[in-house]
């Protein structure tokens, strides 16, 4: 047995390790200057957005991969941040369009090319479209959020020349075009790799691009990062000015936090509430919080069965639950509250607005009483375990409360996995749940959630005519009749409490100090595009 | 030797079919619906109709297993849906990370833990016993997670020695031409030092904190066996004989002492693999057990039926390897027997 030479070789070898400088060539360092690296949790599993299952780094790997006919200006928040405007249509791939009761023309720009370099011409934008709404599943269902249904819809009118006929008059139809979905992408070269099962070509596109965007991909390895760089020859906006972007997967929230801390990293935006908040106060870094969108963290009532088929007991449980407790202790105050409003109307046309409950134990405990259950009822409070780092105190805190007026409920975790089944089966007495929208219109989030159809989002079961009529008139209709609706169901909405609205949350990134640029996205995923570096 | 390595692989067989039938069962049990987590954000109940067609489970249970029975055949492990890739590819990506890195463990372990246990067989009751009693009880207790995490925090965080725990390679440096898939001997065959220095540096700290909880059993092992062995008669004629100490422990006592040292060395091995999972989330080290776990997550069937056929195909031969090991060390061990 050598043992002398294990331990030589073991020291040599430790030596060796703990000597070995960080080997930092003059071109290492440049190319330091010129990459951004950004740390996630979760990686991309496509790089179609029509695939199927894409997940939301998809979305991310799409948006700046790809071009679309238009995009979002921009506008500052309250905090001087960049925001994107749900209001202004800008040019992206096409630079001018023409909008007519039934249909809309859209002038293609001259010499974008995609990243092969063939042109893009209108024949592409019509392909793009056909296959966002033929494919099934949820590209075509958002596409028909915007009354963008069926191929016919779609004109080719001359190489530079696209034309959309419209069904119907839905004023999400040109919103609609500019949300990540309809992507602009190769058909020559995807039709290449299509077959007679396969017209779509939807197997090679899971893993390649024929795309024509700002960025291409350079090298992905699933699971573990995506890099990317720019693409020179764009034409269809400004030039970004990061080089090369590097997205790599950090399943460790410590870790990646510790990356940014030390610098290692540029941006991140995966952290819980008690990292951003402490981040807030470090002076090396920039922490950005916007609220979402047409979003609400939120207590569903199953109003399908007892007791909260009662609109007493609903709005006793609404004026039960700790308010303020969650938003300090298990938000850390990240997140805006949707709760002690003046009064319990409505305040104006934008969604989600504070309400008027607020934590009133005895008021609670006296509409119990009116209700007929002075005597106490049981029940369930079920959550995604998915999302336990927010869900789990949040559901032992209300548990607390509602203990309090006498509902006595049991916790019920639900794996990640399973929830949206459960969410289908509609049976859940009571939930914690988010949801938000990509389009910013308080009757988008209502038809989702609260209209009759009962969308998977009505979680609560909650069906009512008059709701539903109010919403109907709402998407169709503008001016004050449009606004009568809104206040009509808003003010429903809060009366009947099928879902206690409790807290709007933050979108949250950190980055490094020299990361400037960042801008807020409807879809919540990142944009290399505006950013800069240094 | 041949036949009997036949023998011993025909043997393999019927476990092998039982984990592929159990394996297909229970991942069909698990709660959760991956058609409706597929489907995406607003999906209708027809779109997640849809999405289940798609993904055949709108079949019944013996058409799945038939299909799924006839792709394996064909060394087809369907694809991953979380990721998007087929299993097999990824599988054969991934384990490579997985085994450099429980090997690298294991050599670790080994190259402390067997020293540290002949020492203190040999000194026995001096401070080379009480540290080795110590290592052992420190590196049982400390599970490796938190072994990983606490590493990750001093040796990264606060000292700066270690690189950032970002995976195989540092970001800016590009993974070395692929031949076994093992970064250390890819890098050291093509001659690009700068990159097998970078990969042992990303290295160091997972392997190091999977080698202390490993070296507990080893050295423990080691320190029990080498301790019965030369309290035996004829460690003491050899002794008496005037033979020099060395030779007494080295070639008489430990070579002795070496077979329950070896079946350890075979838990521990496999329990590694197992504890990899929870190394790789620390250190984002892109392996089999991440992989898995992540499917798991996702009611994700394909990666998880693929992780565990190839875990069960790993374990029967690595258990091969230690009979052979067993002949090998010890002439008194018969396989056939």
């Amino acid at each position: 047995m050598k043992r002398r030479s294990f331990f030589k070789t073991g020291a040599v070898a430790g030596a060796a390790v703990a000597a070995a400088p960080a080997i930092w060539s003059e071109a290492k360092a440049q190319a330091r200057n010129e990459t951004l690296l950004i740390v996630n949790e979760s990686p991309p599993n496509s790089m179609d957005i029509h695939g199927v299952g894409a997940n939301r780094p998809a979305y991310e790997v799409s948006w700046n991969t790809h071009d679309r006919l238009m995009t979002y200006g921009a506008k500052k928040d309250a905090n001087g941040n960049d925001h994107y405007d749900y209001t202004k249509l800008e040019p992206e791939l096409a630079t001018e369009w023409d909008l007519k009761p039934n249909s809309v023309t859209f002038k293609l720009r001259k010499g974008a090319k995609f990243h092969d370099g063939t042109p893009i011409t209108a024949k592409d934008v019509k392909w793009s479209y056909d296959r966002a709404v033929s494919v099934g599943g949820f590209p075509t269902f958002q596409m028909k959020a915007g009354s963008l249904e069926k191929p016919e819809q779609f004109v080719v009118i001359d190489d530079n020349t696209f034309r959309v006929d419209f069904v119907r008059s839905d004023k999400l139809t040109m919103p609609d075009m500019g949300v990540p979905v309809p992507v602009i992408m190769n058909s020559e070269l995807c039709k290449k790799h299509a077959t007679a099962a396969d017209p779509w070509a939807m197997e090679w596109c899971k893993n390649n691009h024929a795309s024509g965007g700002a960025y291409k991909v350079e090298r992905w390895q699933p699971g573990q990062e995506v890099v990317y760089v720019r693409n020179d020859d764009w034409k269809n906006g400004p030039l970004p000015k990061v080089k090369r972007v590097i997205m790599r997967i950090i399943p460790s929230a410590g870790n990646r936090r510790a990356l940014l801390e030390r610098g290692d990293a540029d941006l991140s935006f995966d952290l819980p509430s008690k990292d951003f908040a402490e981040l807030r106060k470090s002076p090396k870094l920039t922490v950005i919080g916007t609220p979402i969108e047409n979003a609400m963290m939120y207590l569903g009532m199953n109003v399908n069965q007892k007791p909260f088929d009662n609109v007493k007991v609903r709005q006793a449980v609404a004026y039960a639950l700790p308010y303020q407790q969650i938003m300090d202790s298990v938000m850390f105050g990240q997140a805006l509250p949707l709760f002690g409003g003046a009064d319990n109307k409505f305040k104006g046309v934008y969604w989600p607005q504070k309400d008027g409950y607020k934590t009133d134990i005895a008021k609670a405990k006296a509409l119990m009483a009116e209700a007929g259950y002075g005597g106490g009822v049981e029940t369930t409070l079920s959550f995604d375990l998915g999302l336990a780092s927010t869900n789990e105190p949040l559901t032992i805190l209300i548990q607390e409360s509602l203990g309090q007026i006498g509902i006595k409920a049991a916790i019920n975790k639900v794996p990640g996995a399973n929830w949206r089944g459960e969410l289908l089966k509609k049976n859940m007495p009571m939930i914690t749940n988010a949801f938000g929208g990509w389009l910013n219109y308080p009757e988008y989030f209502f038809f989702w959630c609260y209209h009759g159809q009962n969308a998977v989002f009505n979680t609560m079961g909650y069906k009512n005519p008059a709701m539903d009529a109010l919403i109907d008139k709402a998407r169709f209709s503008s001016g004050p009749e449009y606004e009568a609706a809104v206040k009509g169901f808003i003010d429903m909405a809060f009366e009947e409490v099928p879902r206690v609205p409790i807290f709007q949350p933050l979108l949250n990134v950190a980055m490094q100090k020299n990361v400037t640029g960042y801008r807020y996205w409807f879809h919540r995923q990142l944009d290399y595009r505006q950013l800069a570096k240094g | 030797m041949l036949g009997l390595l036949l023998s011993r692989l025909a043997t393999a067989i019927p476990s092998i079919v039982g984990v592929v039938v159990v394996t297909f069962m229970l991942t069909r049990l698990l709660p959760g619906d991956p058609a409706a987590y597929f489907a995406g954000l607003a999906a209708s109940p027809q779109a997640i109709a849809e999405v289940r067609a798609k993904l055949g489970l709108d079949k019944s249970l013996p058409e799945q297993f038939v299909g799924y029975i006839g792709d394996l055949l064909q060394g087809n492990l369907g694809s991953s849906l979380s990721t998007g890739q087929p299993v097999v590819a990824e599988i054969a990506t991934r384990l490579p990370a997985s085994a450099e890195l429980t090997l690298f463990a294991l050599i670790v372990a080994v190259a402390i833990a067997i020293p540290l246990g002949v020492l203190a067989a040999v000194k026995q009751g001096t401070w080379i016993d009480h540290l080795c009693r110590v290592v052992t009880t420190a590196g049982v207790s400390l599970p490796v997670f938190f072994t990983g995490l606490l590493f990750a925090y001093v040796f990264y965080y606060l000292l700066q020695w270690a690189p950032a725990p970002t995976g195989r390679l540092d970001v800016f440096l590009s993974p070395p031409t692929h031949i076994t898939g093992f970064y250390l001997i890819d890098s050291a065959l093509t001659g690009n030092m700068e990159v097998f220095w970078g990969a042992l540096r990303q290295l160091a700290l997972p392997a190091i904190s999977m080698a202390i909880f490993s070296l507990a059993p080893l050295a423990r092992m080691t320190r029990g066996s080498m301790l019965a062995v030369l309290g035996s008669d004829f460690i003491r004629t050899a002794r008496a004989s005037g033979l020099a100490p060395r030779t007494v422990v080295f070639s008489y006592a430990f070579r002795n002492a070496v077979l329950p040292v070896i079946t350890t060395l075979g838990m521990v091995f496999s329990f590694l693999l197992g504890a990899n999972v929870l190394v790789e989330t620390v250190f984002a080290w892109p392996g089999i057990g991440l992989y898995a776990v992540n499917a798991l997550i996702t009611s994700d069937y394909a990666p998880v039926q693929g992780f565990v056929l190839t875990m069960a195909i790993l374990y029967v031969a690595l258990n091969l390897v230690i009979d052979l090991l067993y002949g090998l060390v010890d002439p008194r061990v018969r396989l056939d027997a």
